[in-house]
């Protein structure tokens, strides 16, 4: 190339610098929109409950708080949303007036329907978790996971995800996956946040040794503590 | 404004740029794996309701508590039983992999006949009905003969009740020869009898000892109760205890011990009388309890005489030093305690081995101790109504059994080992075998003697629930429910230090058309009419169970095992009586089969915790699991260590041909330093001809390369090895 071309080159460069950057910007400032505002409102589909339930009105009437519906069988299994009998025992008839009310009772009480609830923290099956492991032995608040669900007058719209089927409270509000409290996010990384690095130990009770003859010698004094941190055996504590 | 090629490229640009650091792409990521596993041929249990059922894990003698997880009626997980006297939660491989026996492709579904020539898969399905007349046909026609003790029965211990249905049936039938499968347990059985006068079941009180030396006892490769062992063997190491392993290969077992002693195969019983040696010559025994013992002073002349130091050295090849050092450990130690039973303890072994490991054992007086050997009585739950036999069957009582256990080699119960040499010299003949809960075609060292001897009986009839070697070759198959699905109750784990009963029962309804062996066999007997009828009054095995194990039921359907608090100690004193001393004597090393100029190696086989090698093969879980130093593709590795290797010009990987006096196979060379220069080894449990594509073909099976070495004072297969060569191919 000549030293004449190269200088062209130079001018015609520089020339065209300015809509070049324009572009630029342009693309990179479409595909963030794009990303953070339109995606977020493609993936997930908005979903009303089938009733709109007032958390507050029932913490106020029942005397157990939270357990008072969601207790812990005597199996120590946990009974998560209520049943359709369990709602009975006072809804028998129409309470009041609310229009939740009259269409509970008409289209589900009548009819021993139940109520097909869209579970905002419903994880896929290959997840074992165990609420009283957390409850009981942990005494962690339902709000550490669950946040101020217990505290609303209204359902909240179900968002879900379309490719995945799963609620969006699972991935978090915030498309980017960040969160500010501990109960806005629910993936696996969010429980190994606590699995992966606490090493706080709670007392567990172990199970009746009925043999007296044969110690347990496999589990120390010391080890009669579960660790919150899992080690080797991680993997199969919730995915048995 | 121009929008050229450049502006275009630059849109596109900052569209990527923008992309990347927008949440799209890693969203999406996240998203499509998910959706992946949510496609619908993706195998996930169904939804339905969660349930648990406890039980016990029959899969091998370690009778583990186990708790499956079940979806509605579908059994979905296995796990270790929380809270269960042997294993509390553990689990072993074959344990978790259950659930592929019960589902898997390898079950027999239905009664059938062998309609082909034996062996050759051709098989009619038959009714329940059909089964049990034709059993009860042929039966009858021997018993008409009035040959009735030419009937035997196989099964896999003598403990239990299937088991003594078993013998109360051929008792009734009129039949002596009822056999069981060999283990190291008919070793400890005999060694209680010679050396403390007893009938007791050895228990190892593991748990409290401090110092533990095994005679080549797979603490972690299988051995006694396995998942009680590894745990065990875990406590020792949080607890600073001491593990000396003595054996000629190192094996996982050796390679997490504190110390590993390679020893020349098949001496350790020598070393066991040279460690003696050092204890009495340092007057490190206890001296108190042993000095005044029966027999003492001929067993301390044997050992003092014979068992030199000097001596012991050059005939285990480990150092004097090594040896003294071991013995005053050994001695010096609070709770020390020996063990043997090479491997898992699937074969009998030489019995001098046994009681020298156990004289070791006194001398430092820790039988009945803390820490120490127990001498068990078993529990005595089997108390059946007595029954009458009639003429023929006395006769055929009368007889001698067939192995000679109980004649000529008078502590023996049962001496499977002998039967095909009897059967193929034409010494004894049988007209028909059971065969339950056993694959003696597989399992029995010298499989070709033993499936000639079985050719030569007429009617075989195998109860197994699977398609194993033994059943392939039966000429009738009545097939068991697998553990899954029945009750059984399962006695005090191998080596366990107290008495237990489990009770496994059914997790899931019959997946086929299969009955429990009990009721078979009580189908059966009430077919024949007569006083065998007479003696089987049940009407079915689980009411024979619940009758059986009366007041303990309760609590066996509650919590699945029933401790006995009160365990009974045999008191038989210990003493050196002189049949226990006849092992001794004249020691030397039990010698194996063929010539050192045309085989110039010793093969000897190992147990991995990977490789199931008795009645139950490896389901297909755990046949992954094998390294692939240990199977490569379909062929078995030989271990040899790189000196060996370099004299007969092989390299790693390299295929060959082993040849042993008894057969030969295709092998591929692994060198391995932890082995000892000269020998060979090969795994126990590969090389299945039956099962399942997924075990099939798989290797060579290590028994049909080996042979038996009767043992002179037991009677029992002590054969630790073999002659051995490998050619190049
Ligand atoms: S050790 Fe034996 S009994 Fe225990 S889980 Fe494993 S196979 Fe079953």
């Amino acid at each position: 190339m000549s030293p004449q071309d190269d200088k062209a080159k130079e001018v015609s460069a520089d020339g065209a610098a300015g809509p070049i950057i324009l572009f630029f910007i342009i693309g990179l400032a479409a595909s963030l929109v794009f990303g953070w505002v339109i995606f977020p409102k493609l993936l997930y589909s908005q979903k009303k409950q089938p009733l709109d339930f007032n958390h507050i009105l029932h913490v106020e009437a029942v005397e157990e708080g939270c357990e008072s519906c969601h207790f812990f069988r005597e199996d120590g299994s946990f009974s998560g949303i209520p049943k359709l009998a369990q709602c009975v025992e006072c809804h028998e008839d129409v309470q009041g007036e609310d229009p939740n009310e009259v269409k509970f009772v008409e289209e589900y009480v009548t009819n021993g329907r139940e109520v097909p609830w869209l579970v905002y923290a419903r994880q896929p099956d290959c997840v074992f978790f165990s609420h009283a492991a957390h409850v009981k032995k942990a005494e962690m608040d339902c709000g550490t996971c669950h946040g101020h669900i217990g505290e609303s007058e209204h359902s909240r719209v179900y968002e879900e995800n379309r490719i995945t089927g799963y609620s969006r409270d699972i991935w978090g509000k915030n498309i980017s996956g960040l969160k500010e409290h501990t109960w806005e996010r629910m993936k696996m990384d969010d429980c190994a946040e606590c699995h992966a690095t606490k090493e706080l130990k709670t007392d567990v009770e172990t199970l009746p040794w009925p043999i007296n003859w044969l110690p347990r010698p496999y589990e120390k004094q010391s080890g009669n503590q579960a660790r919150v941190k899992t080690v080797k055996e991680a993997c199969f504590v919730c995915h048995k | 404004m121009k929008i050229g090629r450049r502006s275009f490229l630059s849109f596109v640009i900052g569209g990527a740029a923008g992309t990347a650091i927008s949440p799209l792409p890693w969203k999406l990521t996240d998203d499509s794996s998910i959706w992946s596993q949510n496609w619908p041929w993706t195998p996930v249990p169904p939804d339905g309701e969660y349930s648990q059922v406890n039980s016990i894990c029959t899969l091998c003698p370690g009778g583990c508590g186990i708790t499956v997880r079940k979806v509605d009626n579908r059994a979905v997980k296995i796990e270790g039983m929380k809270g269960h006297p042997v294993n509390d939660g553990g689990i072993c491989v074959m344990g978790l992999s259950g659930l592929q026996l019960l589902y898997g492709p390898t079950r027999v579904k239905t009664p059938l006949k062998r309609v082909g020539k034996r062996g050759e898969g051709k098989w009619e399905k038959i009714s329940w009905n059909e089964a049990i007349s034709e059993v009860t046909e042929k039966l009858a026609e021997i018993r008409a003969q009035g040959e009735p003790h030419t009937v035997g029965s196989i099964v896999n211990s003598d403990r239990g009740t299937v088991p003594n249905l078993f013998r109360r049936f051929l008792t009734a039938y009129g039949s002596p020869n009822y056999m069981t499968m060999p283990s190291m347990q008919d070793s400890y059985n005999m060694t209680m009898q010679l050396m403390q006068g007893v009938t007791a079941q050895v228990g190892f009180d593991a748990e409290n000892a401090d110092y533990i030396l095994s005679f080549g006892s797979g603490i972690i490769d299988g051995w006694g109760s396995p998942v009680r062992m590894f745990k065990a063997n875990s406590a020792w190491k949080v607890d600073g205890k001491k593990v000396v392993q003595i054996e000629p290969r190192l094996s996982n077992t050796a390679a997490k011990s504190d110390e590993w002693i390679p020893i020349k195969p098949g001496t350790e019983a020598a070393l066991a009388l040279g460690i003696a040696n050092v204890v009495i010559m340092e007057s490190l025994y206890d001296k108190e309890n042993i000095d005044s013992q029966f027999g003492f002073d001929a067993f301390k002349e044997l050992v003092l005489n014979g068992y030199s130091v000097e001596k012991v050295s050059n005939i285990t090849g480990i150092k004097s030093a090594t040896i003294v050092s071991l013995a005053k450990n050994f001695a010096q130690a609070s709770n020390p305690l020996a063990i043997c039973g090479k491997g898992q303890g699937s074969t009998p072994g030489s019995l001098n081995e046994f009681v020298a490991v156990h004289a070791l054992n006194a001398l430092v007086g820790n039988i009945n101790k803390n820490g120490g050997v127990w001498a068990l009585s078993d529990t005595d739950y089997i108390k059946w109504p007595e029954f009458d036999l009639d003429s023929i069957a006395e006769n055929g009582m009368q007889k001698e059994r067939i192995d000679g256990a109980g004649s000529e080699y008078p502590h023996a119960k049962s001496l499977l080992n002998r039967l095909p040499e009897v059967i193929n010299s034409g010494d004894g003949f049988l007209e028909a075998i059971f065969v339950a809960d056993a694959n003696p075609l597989y399992s029995m060292p010298d499989s070709k003697a033993i499936k000639e001897a079985f050719d030569s009986i007429p009617f075989i009839v195998s109860f197994s629930s699977y398609m194993d070697e033994t059943a392939s070759n039966a000429d009738l198959i009545l097939p068991n429910h697998v553990y899954l699905e029945r009750y059984e109750d399962v006695p005090t784990p191998v080596g366990l230090q107290k008495n237990i009963i489990g009770l496994a029962k059914p997790v899931v309804k019959p997946q086929f058309n299969t009955k429990n062996v009990g009721d078979s066999l009580i189908l059966i007997a009430k077919a024949l009419g007569g006083s065998v009828a007479n003696a089987f009054p049940w009407d079915s095995y689980d009411a024979c169970l619940e009758e059986t194990l009366g007041s303990k039921w309760d609590l066996l359907e509650e919590n699945r095992f029933w401790s006995d608090s009160n365990s009974k100690v045999v008191t038989g004193e210990f003493n050196f009586y002189p049949d226990a001393m006849k092992s001794l004597t004249n020691f030397s090393p039990v010698s194996i089969e063929g010539s050192t100029i045309s085989f110039p190696l010793v093969l000897i086989p190992y147990d991995s915790i990977r490789l199931a090698n008795g009645y139950i093969g490896n389901p297909p879980f755990v046949i992954k699991t094998v390294e692939d130093t240990v199977l490569k593709g379909k062929t078995a590795c030989v271990e040899i260590n790189p000196k060996s290797a370099k004299e007969f010009g092989l390299t790693e990987g390299r295929s060959a041909i082993l040849h042993t006096p008894r057969g030969k196979a295709k092998v591929k060379i692994h060198l391995y330093e932890g082995i000892m220069p000269g020998l060979v080894a090969l795994a126990r449990g590969l090389g299945h001809t039956a099962y399942d594509k997924y075990l099939t073909d798989k290797g060579c099976n290590l028994n049909e390369l080996i042979g038996m070495t009767e043992d002179p004072v037991s009677g029992l297969d002590a054969a630790w090895g073999i002659r051995a060569r490998l050619t190049k191919v």
